[in-house]
């Protein structure tokens, strides 16, 4: 069966392009990058190629950009560092949309270690409340993270202007760009920000490989204290072939953004009105406008969404669903919950998420099989009856 | 991704008496939509008791759809006192089992089938004593007073382990809240 992959906002395919870079590495060249002689500085020259290629994707300075893990790695250094430089303060701020790997992290820090969370809200829109954000800013606050835009909605929050606002205050800012890399236009330098975290696997490179971008200037404090590798940023041996498979891929990534915001734009927005015009009772959850290119969260009333994902699933077709139905826990994910939308979309909701491998064909497809679909399930939903929500 | 059983599959992808019973007798509800999951079930009872037809209508994941089908199919032919003896397990078994995660949606087929019952037999089920504070999963104070003081439990997340409260829609989780304070203002 031929698969349809409209889930990258969870993982990329790795470009065939990022696997050929790769490939020697695996194989005959697996010196230390590390090492005094030519054979272990031939890994060393690639990593140091790499290391540019990922700044220029943000236009950041090679010497700036720390590999890490994964984004999680990237988030937890951050804040780590930040809390570490500022042992006196005691407030830490963040969203109510985030990504685990922050949210939990200032959850944890809340309940275990009695720091002053403030979780800025958003509005139905998905838009953070920017007056109360301003109005947490404090003397006591030793940093304040946002993601540059939200994974399951795609909606965009202002970085550059938050972050001018954060950082003249003397107050750090990082920020999760994890869903925004190669999706839009980043630059460090143009948007004040202090730490920025990337992840590769949502870039088309492998998984596990991170980026922790450290502006110049700014106190950092290693999360994993050990070797010299990173400059003493980041101990343990370089992920080599990782490392090299990330730098072709933000080499391409950076090529790729026009097309992003063109191809894969209208791509997305005809999957969204095709859907939005043959099926009755839809919503889509965000701001319209101001939203990854790539992103559709829509909400089909009175189904839910698992049931919808194993429909999908038959046909091949991969997305993810708004809601995690577990005995524990009904509610559908926070950030719909944080945004308000209704039960009877939100637990309906899918999330498509479109790179640059997918085709009008492929969309039709998915409108070919979401049309019946829903309809199937509405069919034996006691809250559908005669074509609309009871 | 959940591991579903062949059989579970199978009832949902192709799920039995599924629609409204334009003849039924005896109707069981239990769910909501905003709890992410809801049944509606219904029986045509002949003059002997016996069901003698079921079906049903559900909003939820596949492991709801596959119970609920399940359950039409384990009760048609028995007599109302048969089918009362019907457990969430004995739905789960027929299914060749579900994930323990998902155990909660054949308790909601057992929940429908035990309303459906009572509807026929025109008894009121007897309401739990206390409070009703978790709609959701019908949890009430009392039994959150009690899980909370027999088992040491401080926050909310450790009532919705332990009881599912508050894991639905979530507009108790104030209430649940006060209840533990209350526990603990005791001592």
């Amino acid at each position: 069966m031929n698969v349809i992959y409209t889930d990258n906002n969870a993982t990329t395919r790795v470009a065939d392009e990022v696997i050929e870079e790769m490939l020697p590495f695996f194989g005959g060249f697996y010196g230390n990058p590390s090492s005094m002689h030519t054979f272990g500085d031939r890994v060393g020259k690639k990593i140091r190629q790499a290391r540019q290629k990922v700044a220029d994707l943000i236009h950041a300075d090679p010497d700036e950009i720390i590999f890490t893990s994964c984004g999680t790695e990237s988030d937890n250094s951050a804040i780590f560092s930040a809390l570490n430089a500022h042992p006196d303060k005691k407030r830490i701020i963040t969203s109510n949309v985030e990504h685990p790997a922050i949210l939990n992290l200032f959850k944890y820090l809340r309940d275990k270690k009695g720091y002053d969370v403030v979780l800025v809200p958003v509005d139905k829109k998905g838009h953070l409340n920017l007056d109360l954000l301003y109005d947490s800013l404090s003397d006591d606050t030793a940093i304040v993270s946002l993601m540059w835009a939200n994974n399951e909605t795609g909606v965009i929050f202002p970085i550059p202007e938050i972050a001018e606002k954060v950082t003249e205050k003397g107050i750090l800012f990082h920020t999760d760009a994890v869903q925004a890399a190669g999706k839009i236009p980043i630059d460090v330098k143009d948007a004040h920000v202090d730490m920025l975290s990337l992840s590769g696997h949502k870039i088309h490179a492998p998984k596990g490989i991170g980026v922790l971008y450290v502006k110049k200037g700014i106190k950092f404090f290693p999360y994993l204290i050990g070797g010299h590798q990173e400059k003493g940023r980041r101990g343990g041996t370089e992920n080599t072939v990782s490392i090299i498979g990330l730098g072709k891929a933000c080499e391409l990534a950076a090529q790729q953004l026009p097309i992003m915001n063109t191809q894969v734009k209208e791509l997305r927005d005809y999957l969204q009105n095709q859907l939005l015009e043959k099926i009755p009772s839809v919503s889509v959850n965000g701001d319209l406008e101001n939203r990854l290119p790539n992103t559709l969260s829509i909400g089909f009333d009175a189904v839910e969404g698992e049931s919808i994902l194993l429909m999908l699933d038959k046909e091949g077709i991969c997305a993810s669903s708004g809601s995690a139905c577990t005995s524990g826990s009904l509610d559908p994910s926070h950030v719909l919950m944080a945004m308000e939308v209704p039960f009877k979309s939100a637990h309906g909701t899918i999330r498509f998420s479109l790179s640059h491998y997918n085709t009008k064909e492929e969309m039709d497809h998915i409108v070919k099989t979401m049309v019946p679909a829903i309809e199937t399930l509405r069919a034996m939903s006691p809250f559908w009856k005669d074509g609309k929500l009871v | 991704m959940w591991e579903y059983t062949d059989k579970v599959k199978d009832h949902f992808m192709h799920p039995r008496n599924v629609g409204e019973l334009k003849d039924a007798n005896a109707i069981g509800e239990t769910g909501s939509l905003n709890c992410g999951d809801a049944l509606k079930l219904f029986l045509k009872v002949d003059e002997n008791e016996r069901i003698v037809d079921a079906s049903f209508m559900t909003f939820g994941c596949a492991s709801a759809v596959a119970s609920s089908s399940a359950l039409t199919e384990i009760i048609k032919g028995m007599t109302l006192d048969e089918a009362a003896k019907v457990t969430n397990g004995d739905i789960a078994d027929y299914l060749g089992g579900l994930p323990k995660e998902k155990m909660h949606c054949s308790v909601m087929g057992k929940s429908a089938l035990q309303k459906a019952i009572a509807d026929y037999r025109g008894i009121q089920i007897m309401e739990k004593p206390g409070e009703m504070v978790c709609e959701c999963f019908e949890v009430t104070d009392l039994e959150i007073i009690e899980a909370v003081k027999a088992n040491g439990l401080e926050t909310t997340e450790d009532v919705t382990n332990y009881l599912k409260a508050g894991g639905g829609c979530g507009k108790c989780l104030g209430r649940i809240e006060e209840v533990i304070a209350s526990v603990k203002a005791e001592g």
